[in-house]
């Protein structure tokens, strides 16, 4: 089944008179339970295209699908919603809470979406195990390393089971160790757990782990490795 | 919402000083608030306790014609055989007292100076006029069969520099028109620390008051204090049927319950200078805090948090805060007064003219103030809450998220 289906969208800024381009026509499909790699170089529109898929954003024009449902035109609680539900975040900078302990950032999501007390504790253990960190439970992110903090924001992520995790360059700010651990989890947790993950980068070594490549320039897909498209 | 509480009273932990600094504006803000409200609740108080006392009484009962700005001497204006009227008034289980009185008016003068003066007819055996008696400051006090003394004000005795023991010459209004003058000897010099009453006021026995007057056996008014303020109307009830004038001490002090809507109106508005203040710190410090936390309000909302569950989150901070502000302004508050009433506010003779207020103002806190200004003080600290939580609310998560840390 097709997780996302993003159709010739295009993303205008505009800023006082000036008008970025920063998608022109971008479409793709992403089937359940892919690993894919958003690669390019900076300005490319990396940030852009994985904020339209996360309904973060809306797209100028074209048209955006999440797991079968139209996002393109939902208002602001609407995509609140669909985010609360569907989707999974992890940022480049570590993006936690920080009055929030290591458990309570990842039970967070569930909070919203008014789990049990005892799901919530029962999946943010499992979680936790599974990101190596159940230890850290009553850490606050202040008192985590960068990596530790990076592994809890996936925990998070994946904490409702969303269909779907988008990650934004979520290697560029850890060492070579750090990287490829959280890579290693990422790919885990797809294996394991089937959850589709795209993430962008342009890091070789972070690219190595994709099963795509999606590699945008100027605001255009230039090359799908799933298409063989040259 | 437990989780909302805990993270707003967490966010309030990360910047103590702020948040400390914060509620501390709402506290003083409050406490200014009592401290303005118990003043003037002692002022106006004071004010009309004065007058009942040494003016107005509970209850006063004159003849029916009896026109208080003229102090007619008249017969028909005044109470016929009032010491018949004053035993039965006095025989009501709520009577304290019941004592009649004359007032007249006339010029008190010395060798070179002279000054027009009220005089009081009393009867010096009455507790009614303890206030009297026990603001005596040298000499001795009235007895009812002298005939050639009088007692007068400190202010006024300075003015005339009278001592005791010294003579002064009295000229008084009489029943029939003309002027009655006679030599007086002071007999003692009283304060009843209301100014606008010392200065004015001269008492002599009634008796001597009915014969200088020629007023036979007529009181200008039945003076009557009750045990108890609260049977007012229900005493003044009873003696309607004497066929003469009843007058409570509301109807007596008309201007100082009017002065007092007045002053109220006036606070309003120095209430709401001290709220706009506070309100302005609380908008400027919860601003400061959203711009700073906007990138976590992107997380937030990029969790799948809704703008309202934001709203509340910030609400609960500044409802925190406010709760905080008031509890310590009730503590600020109530410590002013106590500070305050150490000394009290000697206004000396600045005192309104034609008011009898003390020469020390006193706070007196009450507990309706307490219980309104805190809530005024809470809903006002919670809508200036309102302006940054809205805008934290309607941030664009990706805007939020892009923000610099
Ligand atoms: N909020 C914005 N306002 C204006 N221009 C923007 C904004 N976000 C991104 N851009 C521009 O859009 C282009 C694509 O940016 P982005 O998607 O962040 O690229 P990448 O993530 O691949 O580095 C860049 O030229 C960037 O400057
Ligand atoms: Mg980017």
């Amino acid at each position: 089944m097709e997780v996302v289906k993003v159709e010739n969208i295009t993303r205008v800024y505009q800023i006082g008179k000036v008008e970025t381009r920063a998608l022109q026509g971008v479409s793709l499909t992403i089937e359940d339970g892919e690993f894919t790699a958003l690669v390019g170089p900076s300005g490319s529109g990396k940030t852009t295209l994985l904020q339209m898929i996360g309904c973060l954003d809306q797209p100028s024009t074209g048209r955006v699908v999440i797991s079968g449902q139209d996002v393109t035109r939902l208002n602001r609680n609407q995509r609140a919603d669909m985010r609360r539900g569907h989707i999974g975040f992890i940022f480049q900078f570590f993006a936690l809470i920080p009055t929030l302990t290591t458990y309570e950032n990842v039970e967070m999501p569930l909070l919203l979406n008014g789990h049990t007390p005892k799901e919530r504790r029962e999946r943010v253990m499992e979680l936790l195990k599974a990101v190596d960190l159940a230890d850290r439970a009553n850490n606050r992110p202040d008192q985590l390393s960068g990596g530790q903090q990076q592994r809890v924001a996936i925990a998070r992520a994946l904490a409702p089971k969303p269909a779907l995790i988008l990650a934004d360059e979520p290697t560029a700010n850890l060492d070579t160790a750090n990287g490829r651990q959280v890579m290693e989890i990422m790919k885990k947790l797809n294996q394991e757990t089937g959850v589709t993950f795209v993430f962008a980068t342009h890091d070789p070594r972070v690219i190595s782990y994709a099963t795509r490549v999606v590699t945008l320039k100027d605001g255009v897909i230039e090359k799908d490795s799933a298409s063989g498209a040259k | 919402m437990l989780q909302i509480f805990k993270m707003a009273f967490r966010d309030l932990g990360r910047n103590r000083r702020r948040t400390f600094f914060s509620a501390l504006a709402v506290a003083i803000g409050l406490a200014l608030l009592m401290l303005m409200a118990s003043v003037i609740n002692g002022e106006m108080g004071n004010a009309i306790q004065s007058s009942i006392l040494l003016q107005s009484g509970h209850i006063q009962v004159r003849s029916v014609s009896f026109d208080e700005n003229k102090s007619s001497l008249k017969w028909e204006d005044l109470v016929a055989s009032p010491d018949e009227i004053a035993a039965k008034v006095a025989a009501f289980p709520q009577v304290k007292a019941a004592t009649p009185r004359l007032f007249a008016s006339g010029f008190l003068s010395t060798g070179d100076e002279s000054t027009g003066v009220k005089i009081y007819g009393i009867d010096p055996n009455s507790v009614a006029n303890d206030p009297y008696r026990m603001g005596l400051l040298s000499g001795n006090f009235l007895t009812a069969d002298d005939r050639e003394g009088l007692l007068i004000g400190k202010p006024a005795a300075d003015k005339l520099h009278l001592q005791v023991g010294d003579t002064v010459g009295l000229s008084v209004n009489t029943s029939n028109g003309d002027v009655q003058e006679q030599v007086f000897t002071v007999r003692g010099i009283y304060s009843t620390n209301t100014y606008a009453f010392d200065v004015s006021t001269i008492l002599m026995p009634l008796a001597k008051a009915q014969a200088i007057t020629q007023t036979e056996n007529h009181a200008s008014t039945i003076f009557i204090l009750l045990k108890n303020e609260t049977d007012t109307d229900s005493v003044a009830a009873a003696l309607q049927g004497l066929n003469l004038d009843v007058l409570t001490w509301r109807d007596m002090n008309q201007l100082i319950v009017e002065f007092e809507t007045m002053a109220n109106s006036y606070i309003g508005f120095f209430y709401l200078i001290i709220l706009a203040i506070t309100a302005s710190v609380i908008v400027n410090t919860l601003i400061m805090s959203v711009y700073e936390r906007t990138r976590e309000i992107g997380i937030l909302s990029a969790v799948g948090m809704r703008g309202s569950r934001i709203l509340g989150l910030f609400l609960a901070e500044s409802a925190f805060l406010a709760v905080g502000g008031v509890i310590l302004g009730v503590i600020l508050g109530w410590g002013a007064v106590q500070l305050f009433n150490i000394n009290g506010f000697y206004i000396g003779n600045m005192g309104l003219s034609g008011f009898l207020v003390g020469n020390t103002i006193r706070a007196q806190l009450m507990l309706d103030d307490i219980v309104n200004l805190s809530v005024l003080t809470f809903i006002v600290t919670l809508l200036a809450g309102l302006y940054p939580a809205v805008t934290a609310s309607r941030l664009e998560p990706v805007a939020a998220l892009r923000a610099e840390k």
